[in-house]
């Protein structure tokens, strides 16, 4: 398990430096820079001196590979430079929008396994009955409804109904928790909602699938309470897709939330990243992609980890 | 304010004093027919529309680093607060110039203070515009082309600043008066020309407290501050909210009183609905415009006949009544901006003469049809309107003047682009034709036709032509010494771009809307949301 570990952990450096390698070609090739946007965004007058002057400040005016070396010798020392369009520190800029991003993705995961594994559960459970019913139409029209629509109506109830609107600065959690949840909770509804909506639908089908098994079937006949055959048994086998989706969804929230960081004015990694983009900030962009990166190879790492202790059957060699 | 002498030249700014006066009969609420007594106390909360790039006004070209971080500067001279285009002193007490215009000094205040206690003196003055006129190695300065009469900086004593130019200029105490031309501290400036890209030391009324990179920006009054009893408010917080929809509901839901950049009629409609009385809605003629630039270097837009018929078909007014319903565009204007304060808009019977600004629109599209059948322009014939992808004023825009075009038998196709390949597309000429815009701080000539210069004299100038006449005009208008003189140069300009050359030529000028919680006093709407944002008239009733 050990050597499986090391192993897994040692193959994100190969991935991770493809992904780098990609996110630096592609930038490059897209139109624009951000001199450009800098100083003939605004109609300044930028004569092409002051261009080059800012130009060569930033780097741009060196080759190619001179460019990506030093951005790989600065990784390998944990220093990621500084944004190109603020001129402040990478790590210091992702940080203040990690704490709120990881919240809403953690407040997030929590509605959704609150909602979707209690509910899928129950509708396969009352497979065909009114119930069932009343779980699908709930799961399908959460499906269906964007979370960043959700979060507009929820936003437009709160003005239209009581005239109010959540803050729209973030304060953590360790400072002021009401203050920090009367913020979040809503994001982290609407998002949430959608979130539990493909989770419901996986929980359902698995459980049901499980049900079906041989060895059910054995813990019954040995006479198992039903609660005991359904928790120790069925759920826990079923919950391997289960947690495959929340793992991948969790990554996908930490820069996803776009939309919904811009309706509830978040100041998130989502944001920051469409942001970097749009302002071609090189350095800011090609930061988040790998943070995005990581994350993903890191969830599915412990998602996989998380196999092995739901399924003894599964051995990691 | 003492003004010790002043050259018959001048007459322009006399000019302007007094308009400004006139102005002032008319002012809308919040401004300066405010009857009630200032309050002191309270935190004004504003929205701010994107996020301030570095600190460093000499640098920046954006309302989003103006607009939170002017409260903790003070400048040379400003714009009237309350009766632009009146130039008044901030820490100038008061200033003169020579006879032959080449000489101009002004007297410092004695306690102005910077926020660590410091006194400002002349040396921190002339250190701030050597900045701007002359940066050092590796510092940029946005606006320092504008300083080019500017000979040397001179400080006789430690309250005297002077101002040697190389030639007389109708707008030097305007570009004086600059909003982001912030007073830096010499000696900081002296270790690290940079330093106030990322810090923040100015003698203004407001003390920084905090910024949150993408959240907000938090100011405190400057209890120093030089003019006794400002500020009136206790500290402001600046909130960052990139999207028109959360910041309409910030307005709405109070949590931010105030947006100083404005919004869209359909916005301040929503406001107004929903708040009622409790919102004040004040509205200005805007320093902001869009223009059709045509690259005159690919065939057939090098013909004059056919630039002069692109204009022609374009219903200006019928766009004014249409697309001010929708969005920020709104005033036919020439080459300078119509509308109160605008000592040089071009008189209604004047502009009509115009090619593309009559109001005959059948005469002028007949006429515009026979100049593309002169020129070889095929029925149908097709090309590209680049654009930003904005929807609100530039993809209406682009909209509508693609329609304006389909009625003299052009087929044109809209393409919106992302920032990046927009700018990378005008700058390389890699288009035919595109919808560009410009926005100043004033009224000013040198800036509203710097976009116009030969294109390798103006980087602004996307339209890619060369034309000697223009610049010689620019130079001449530049250093008239005498107001009627300079108009007529400027009429003369105006004619050779948007008429006999029809080079590129502007579509509408802006309306800024700002709708605000009737509670905030004191702030007065300008043509510029670059102007009068250091918020020290600013209070808040109960």
């Amino acid at each position: 398990m050990h050597q499986y570990i090391l192993k897994r952990l040692l193959l994100m450096i190969p991935t991770l430096l493809g992904v780098a390698v990609l996110v630096f070609l592609m930038l490059r090739v897209a139109p624009g820079d951000i001199v450009e946007l800098k100083y003939a965004g605004t109609g300044a007058f930028a004569p092409k001196e002051v261009l080059d002057q800012e130009r060569a400040q930033l780097g741009l005016d060196k080759p190619l590979w001179h460019q990506f070396l030093s951005w790989m010798w600065g990784i390998v020392r944990f220093d990621f430079g500084n944004s190109m369009w603020t001129g402040r520190p990478i790590t210091y800029e992702i940080w203040i929008r990690l704490e709120l991003s990881l919240e809403l993705a953690l407040m997030a995961t929590l509605v959704a396994v609150l909602l979707s594994i209690p509910l899928g559960t129950l509708a396969a459970l009352k497979q065909d009955t009114w119930v069932d019913y009343f779980v699908r139409i709930f799961s399908i029209a959460g499906l269906s409804i964007p979370s960043f629509w959700l979060g507009i109506i929820i936003i437009l109830g709160f003005l239209i109904f009581v005239k109010w609107l959540p803050p729209l600065t973030f304060t953590s959690f360790w400072v002021d928790p009401k203050a920090n949840l009367t913020q979040l909770i809503w994001p982290a509804l609407a998002v949430g909602y959608r979130y539990s909506a493909v989770a419901t639908r996986m929980t359902r089908s698995a459980v049901l699938e499980v049900l079906r098994e041989d060895y059910i079937r054995t813990a019954r006949a040995k006479g198992l309470w039903e609660r005991v055959v359904l928790t120790r048994h069925a759920l826990k086998n079923a919950l391997l897709p289960v947690i495959t989706v929340i793992g991948l969804e969790f990554a996908f929230l930490i820069g996803g939330l776009v939309v919904t960081e811009q309706v509830f004015n978040l100041n998130g990694i989502g944001m920051l990243f469409v942001e970097s983009i749009t302002r071609r900030d090189y350095t800011m962009t090609q930061a988040l992609v790998l943070l995005v990166s990581f994350s993903f190879i890191f969830v599915n790492f412990i998602v996989d980890l998380l196999y092995a202790w739901l399924d003894p059957r599964i051995r990691y060699q | 304010m003492r003004v010790t002498e002043r050259p018959g030249w001048h007459a322009a700014i006399t000019a302007s004093t007094i308009f400004s006066l006139a102005l002032l009969l008319f002012s809308p609420p919040g401004g300066a027919a405010e009857k009630e007594n200032p309050r002191s106390g309270g935190e004004l909360v504003f929205a701010v529309g994107e996020t301030p790039p570095s600190y460093d006004g000499h640098r920046e070209t954006t309302f989003a680093m103006l607009h939170p971080i002017a409260p903790h500067y003070s400048t040379l001279l400003r714009f009237d607060p309350q009766g632009y285009p009146k130039i008044i002193g901030d820490v100038a007490e008061s200033w003169s110039a020579s006879k032959d215009g080449l000489t101009y000094t002004f007297k410092i205040r004695k306690g102005v203070k910077f926020h660590d206690g410091s006194e400002l003196t002349s040396k921190d003055v002339k250190a701030t515009y050597d900045k701007i006129i002359l940066p050092p190695q590796g510092v940029a300065s946005a606006r320092k082309a504008y300083y080019d009469m500017v000979d040397r900086i001179e400080t006789p004593d430690i309250y005297t600043v002077v101002f040697h130019l190389k030639y007389p200029s109708a707008s030097l105490l305007a570009n004086l008066a600059s909003p982001w031309n912030f007073i830096y501290k010499a000696e900081i400036l002296e270790k690290d020309p940079r330093w106030y890209e990322k810090n923040i030391m100015g003698s203004g009324p407001f003390t920084f407290v905090e910024y949150v990179p993408g959240s907000h920006w938090v100011g405190k009054k400057n209890p120093n501050y030089f003019m006794k009893g400002r500020p009136y408010l206790d500290g402001y917080k600046a909130i960052f909210i990139r999207d028109t929809a959360p910041r309409v509901a910030a307005i709405r839901s109070g949590q931010a009183l105030i947006e100083f950049r404005g919004f869209n009629p359909a916005a301040k409609e929503d406001i107004v609905k929903a708040l009622g009385d409790k919102v004040v809605v004040q509205e200005s003629p805007w320093i902001c415009n869009l223009t059709v630039t045509i690259n005159n270097e690919k065939k057939p837009f090098d013909d004059v006949r056919v630039r002069r018929a692109l204009t022609l078909a374009i219903d200006r007014w019928e766009a004014s009544k249409a697309l001010s319903q929708i969005s920020l565009m709104k005033y036919v204007g020439g080459l300078f901006r119509p509308g109160a304060g605008s000592q040089y808009a071009t008189p209604e019977a004047e502009l009509t003469k115009l090619a593309g600004f009559g109001k005959n629109i059948e005469a002028a599209r007949k006429e515009a049809r026979r100049l593309l059948k002169e020129a070889g322009v095929p029925e149908g014939f097709s090309f590209t309107l680049k654009n930003r992808n904005v929807r609100e004023p530039y993809e209406v825009t682009g909209v509508f003047v693609i329609d304006q075009w389909r009625q003299i038998g052009l087929n044109v196709t809209h393409m919106p682009q992302e920032g990046g390949p927009y700018f990378n597309d005008f700058r390389q000429g890699n288009y035919e034709t595109g919808i560009d815009f410009n926005c100043d701080f004033m009224d000013e000539p040198d800036y509203q036709l710097l976009k116009f210069l030969s294109s390798d004299k103006s980087p602004l100038n996307y339209a890619r032509y060369k034309d000697s006449v223009l610049d010689d005009l620019y130079e001449k208008q530049g250093r008239a010494t005498n107001a009627k003189e300079r108009l007529k140069l400027l009429r003369q300009f105006e004619k050779r771009v948007l008429d006999e050359q029809a080079y590129q030529f502007h579509i509408l000028w802006w309306q800024r809307i700002i709708p605000h919680w009737a509670k905030v006093k004191g702030w007065k709407i300008t043509p510029s949301h670059y102007l009068n944002q250091d918020l020290r008239e600013i209070w808040l009733a109960e």
